[in-house]
């Protein structure tokens, strides 16, 4: 944790959230002043402190709820090939002209945290890890869904040969567009969550997460990431680039 | 519990009371409180529907709760609970109690037609707080229905994998969506005229507040 925080995108993302924080207390300010809630005013739930932790609160209960309906071995629905979106949208917290670019060959995948092995990763040695492919529905926060396909090694695998503690909580993430994220143990072993390096067949594009992406039919697609260049378990909360900003964090589907 | 819901038979034996209970305290307070979510789940609904618009139209941001789309998610995931208690609460009741057999039935197209009728021509029948017409019958249990439907279809776009046999029983996550934005509109629509009509005849609302009414026949014995 502490190398990712030292570095110079680590403190960028440290920022954003307080930044967003402040929004988004305007935000609720703008959003009770509106006549949709006139009836409130003069209660104290227009106190924007209290509805922000109230809501909080309800976001953290909404975690621990959706870790008990997460059923390990349920699946999620695979689809024909016919049944892909084309073109599959592009989405980041920035425009497609701000795709980071990642250099194949210096490429390294950073392992930190209660990892046995943590020796980085190059993208030949991940190239020549067991492979599995999905066609599933990926589904945005924003209500939006697309049919993608997806290959690369089940993560459990993954996980298991570098000695991950699968005992922990978090497995977290970090990207190349200073975007990082993280997910429960559970999904992280959940069979259909993949490490995955190509996407319709192809190696993944830019827009769609050189080198690599993982991808998680059971959550939300923000807790998808792409262009990751580093991954720890820890059992300290991580948190997420849209989770800090009041985002939930389990996002299950 | 509720007493005084028919006619009564028994003025020759005693003075009718000034004061006849109309409403359980149950159904007010779950009324009031399923009032207030319903206001929050829409107004954030529509917030989180203009994130990605299923049609070509979307709802005037001003009418939208939670400022953003992060800030409308966690209104409609907190509020949903309140949603559901209290929808099963007022359910459990209505049915253990009779209050639904009672209140709500019999409704025959027929009956909600005439009274519909009626009420466009401005005489509705409603001087006896205590009984529904049949306009009112078929617009509570239409309300209810579409609730239910708003809380299922909700569930099955929130879980659209874990609860994949829900979501499927409303055409997959894309077909669930549709249904549940239906949903809304209809409640809404519902609860517009139903808010109309109270405007109407407004000593309904003292009633569904308090719980009781004047007895119509306080005094004539
Ligand atoms: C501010 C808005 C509202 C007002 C002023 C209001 C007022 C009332 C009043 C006065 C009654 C009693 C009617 C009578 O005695 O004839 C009533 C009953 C009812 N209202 Fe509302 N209401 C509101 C919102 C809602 C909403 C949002 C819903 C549902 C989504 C709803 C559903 C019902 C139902 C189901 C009943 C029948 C209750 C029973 O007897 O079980 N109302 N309302």
């Amino acid at each position: 944790m502490k190398k990712f925080l030292a570095d110079k995108s680590g403190l960028r993302d440290h920022a954003a959230p307080a930044i967003a924080r402040i929004e988004r207390r305007l935000f609720l300010r703008k959003g009770l002043s509106l006549g949709a809630l006139a009836m409130l005013s003069g209660c104290d739930v227009t106190n924007d402190e209290t509805v922000d932790k109230v809501l909080s609160a309800m976001s953290r209960w909404n975690d621990s709820v959706q870790a008990k309906i997460f059923d390990p071995n349920k699946l999620a629905i695979e689809y024909p090939e016919s049944a892909i979106t084309t073109p599959f949208p592009f989405n980041a917290y920035y425009g497609e002209d701000e795709i980071r670019l990642v250099e194949a060959e210096s490429y390294k995948l950073e392992l930190s945290g209660l990892i046995r092995e943590r020796k980085p990763w190059t993208l030949p040695e991940l190239y020549a890890l067991p492979q599995a492919s999905q066609v599933t529905r990926h589904i945005c926060v924003e209500g939006w869904s697309a049919i993608g396909k997806w290959s690369g090694t089940p993560f459990r695998t993954f996980l298991e040969r570098v000695g991950a503690d699968t005992t922990a909580k978090y497995v977290g993430f970090k990207c190349a567009d200073d975007y990082y994220t993280s997910i429960d143990m559970a999904t992280a072993l959940h069979p259909q969550t993949l490490l995955t390096f190509r996407f319709a067949d192809q190696i993944l594009p830019p827009q769609y997460g050189f080198p690599m992406k993982l991808r998680v039919p059971t959550k939300l697609g923000f807790k998808n990431p792409k262009h990751i260049m580093a991954m720890y378990v820890t059992n300290t909360y991580p948190g997420g680039y849209w989770e800090d900003q009041g985002y939930n964090w389990f996002s299950g589907s | 519990m509720e007493t005084a819901t028919s006619a009564p038979s028994t003025t020759t034996l005693a003075a009718p009371a000034e004061w006849i209970r109309i409403h359980p305290l149950v159904v007010r307070i779950t009324h009031w409180i399923n009032a207030f979510a319903i206001l929050i789940m829409v107004t954030s609904g529509w917030r989180i529907y203009n994130a990605a618009p299923i049609w070509d139209f979307r709802i005037p941001a001003d009418l939208t709760l939670g400022g953003w789309l992060g800030g409308a998610l966690n209104w409609h995931f907190a509020a949903m609970w309140l949603l559901t208690i209290n929808g099963l609460v007022y359910l459990a009741y209505g049915i253990a109690s009779g209050h639904f057999r009672r209140k709500l039935l019999p409704v025959t197209p027929r009956a909600v037609v005439q009274d519909v009728l009626e009420a466009l021509r401005g005489r509705l029948a409603h001087a006896d707080l205590s009984v529904y017409n049949a306009a009112q019958r078929a617009a509570y249990l239409g309300i209810i229905l579409a609730l239910v439907v708003l809380v299922f279809s909700g569930l099955a776009i929130w879980k659209p994998v874990q609860w994949q046999e829900l979501t499927a029983i409303f055409g997959g996550y894309e077909g669930a969506r549709v249904v549940h934005f239906a949903a809304m509109a209809v409640t809404v629509l519902i609860v517009l005229v139903h808010v109309v009509m109270v405007a109407l005849v407004p000593r309904t609302l003292p009633t569904m507040i308090t719980g009781r009414a004047r007895n119509p026949l306080w005094g004539k014995s």
